[in-house]
């Protein structure tokens, strides 16, 4: 399937999520079905450098807190449109993204996973004593109550992360089926094989720790109007970093549409579980389902699919099945 | 004939250990020549080295008439200078087709040369026709047993369509017919102008393999010269037999 067609296809369905959320009469589904679309993003973001490279990036709090914290500081400048928030927030993150890269990708296993943790502590340190933006006592951030032609401003919050969920697993699709997903699966495979068949593995890297952070920071760029006061705790949390390994791992991390089964599965969970008993079981019900993945399904959703289909050539199951179809370029 | 590959005094440790001890070699386009040497003598050291892998921290390499020294792995195979290793590396999450696609996609590309996506797929099971690997095209490494992951391996290193060819251990394992197949293999390239250095165990094969051949016991070269004179030399027994 060509982009443009997925992306229209991507649309289609957009609005009938938007559409259907309307129908329901409720504005609840809109604050809980953004943090689910807020998954969406950060998983596939995840992915790209996690699953694509197989480099485990614990650190994905830090690059959703930039986004955030970009946010806030230009609010107390300016107040910008969010659209442009999400450039800025993507741009910052990017540019930490690339810098991490540049300065950990030698690192490898879990020595890279330990130095994208040291990142998120050091920048929550730096945020912690930043004043400008709050330091330890929060930020408050005041939203519009509406926003025309869309009515209340949760419902054009909750559009802005649709619409970036669609940017995002476009984008992922696109790397996956590219001469740069390519590269990817062979860093993910084989550094020193990749190398040796003339992949530059290191600018390679670079390029996903890019892309990777940008999401990212994007996906938190509008939550601090999303969330209305905003303090360290609430964007360095763990939930972050652990609902952004375990949704893709829980879903498979060898496609685009792995991060999406996982993000909607278990942040759907996550949200009737945060309505039904309370908001300090997410994090076991994250556990208990990884726990029970890695010993039934250790390649996830997608996993289990690929073993029930047997081989059959899939557009919705990932590199090792769309193996017949020659790359597209490189976007 | 010009040196496509020249090593001046190359020197390689490891901590303490001297891997390679000033190494000094010339290999003419066109070459074939045969490395050979015991166990642990320096030979993949030399190919990790010459490739980028490692870095030596003494001498130097030329390749096509440039110093390669402080070149990454992946510019020099981009240079035309491609390896196979002793054990296969395969992509294993990449179709096999995929696997020979990854060299043509990078290397071969990296040096302008544009071909379609239909015309690198029809390369591919060409190369994979090549090794006997075509029947199995869309299969993944894990399928193949250990000799096919070795012709997988040699299918991948000449589809980067390499000016030098250095093939570590092709042919391990594998019965008496299919190294007479890769040695015809190997040779077929060597006639369209490929050089090759062939780093092998089976004597029968780099005998007949090499115009010339050369010797490493313990990360020094003993011999080169002409394979029948090299074999003859006292100090290539003395390696060989004890």
């Amino acid at each position: 399937m060509r982009t443009p067609l997925f992306l229209l296809i991507c649309f289609v369905i957009a609005a009938a999520v938007f559409a259907g959320a309307i129908a329901f009469g409720n504005d609840y589904v809109f604050f809980a079905g953004y943090v689910v679309l807020q998954y969406v993003v950060l998983s596939t973001a995840w992915n790209i450098l996690g699953g694509y490279c197989g480099y485990v990036n614990f650190g994905s709090a830090a690059f959703f807190a930039l986004g955030a914290y970009s946010t806030v500081a230009i609010y107390k400048f300016y107040p910008l449109p969010i659209p442009l928030l999400l450039v800025v927030g993507g741009a910052v993150s990017g540019l930490v993204g690339f810098g991490m890269g540049y300065l950990t990708l030698r690192l490898r296993g879990a020595f890279f996973a330990i130095a994208t943790l040291a990142l998120a502590v050091v920048m929550e340190t730096l945020v912690v004593n930043w004043d400008y933006v709050g330091g330890s006592r929060g930020a408050y951030i005041v939203r519009p109550e509406e926003i025309y032609p869309i009515g209340n401003y949760i419902r054009y919050l909750f559009l802005i992360m649709l619409l970036l969920a669609v940017a995002a697993i476009t984008i992922a699709r696109l790397i996956e089926r590219s001469r740069l997903g390519y590269g990817f699966a062979t860093i993910r495979d084989d550094e020193l094989a990749a190398e040796a068949s003339g992949v530059p593995t290191l600018r390679l890297k670079l390029v996903a720790t890019t892309i990777s952070g940008a999401l990212m920071g994007m996906a938190g760029a509008p939550f601090p109007y999303y969330i209305g006061y905003l303090q360290p705790s609430s964007t360095f949390g763990l939930e972050y970093a652990v609902n952004s390994i375990a949704m893709p791992l829980i879903g498979g991390t060898t496609s685009w549409v792995g991060p999406l089964i996982g993000a909607v599965l278990l942040g759907s969970l996550q949200q009737i579980a945060t309505v039904t008993i309370s908001s300090a079981v997410n994090l076991l019900i994250v556990g208990c389902l990884l726990v029970g993945f890695v010993i039934v399904a250790p390649n996830g959703i997608v996993g289990l699919v690929h073993k029930y289909l047997q081989r059959k050539p899939d557009d919705f199951v990932g590199r090792r099945h769309v193996e017949t179809e020659s790359p597209e370029t490189v976007p | 004939m010009t040196d496509l590959l020249r090593i001046d005094n190359l020197g390689k440790r490891f901590g303490g250990f001297v891997a390679l001890e000033s190494i000094s070699l010339s290999v003419p386009a066109g070459e074939r020549l045969g490395l050979i040497g015991p166990n642990g003598s320096g030979k993949s050291t030399l190919v990790n080295c010459i490739c980028g892998t490692l870095r030596n921290e003494q001498g130097s390499v030329h390749f096509d008439g440039r110093s390669i020294d402080g070149f990454a792995a992946h510019e020099r195979t981009r240079m035309g200078l491609s390896r196979s290793f002793q054990l296969p590396r395969p992509f294993v999450s990449l179709s096999l087709l995929d696997n020979i696609r990854i060299p043509l996609l990078y290397a071969v590309a990296a040096r302008g040369t544009h071909r379609s996506a239909h015309d690198i797929e029809a390369q591919c099971v060409d190369l994979l026709r090549e090794v006997g690997l075509d029947a199995k095209a869309r299969r993944l490494p894990r399928d193949l047993t250990q000799v096919e992951m070795r012709k997988l391996e040699l299918a991948r290193a000449m589809a980067a369509e390499p000016k030098l060819l250095i093939a570590d251990e092709s042919m391990a394992g594998l019965t008496h017919s299919e190294v007479e197949d890769i040695l015809a293999l190997l040779v077929r390239l060597n006639e369209k102008g490929v050089t090759i250095v062939l780093i092998e165990h089976i004597m029968r094969a780099v005998m007949s393999f090499s115009r010339r051949l050369v010797v490493l016991v313990s990360g020094r070269k003993i011999a080169d010269g002409q394979p029948d004179e090299v074999m003859r030399n006292p100090e290539v027994e003395r390696a060989y037999l004890g």
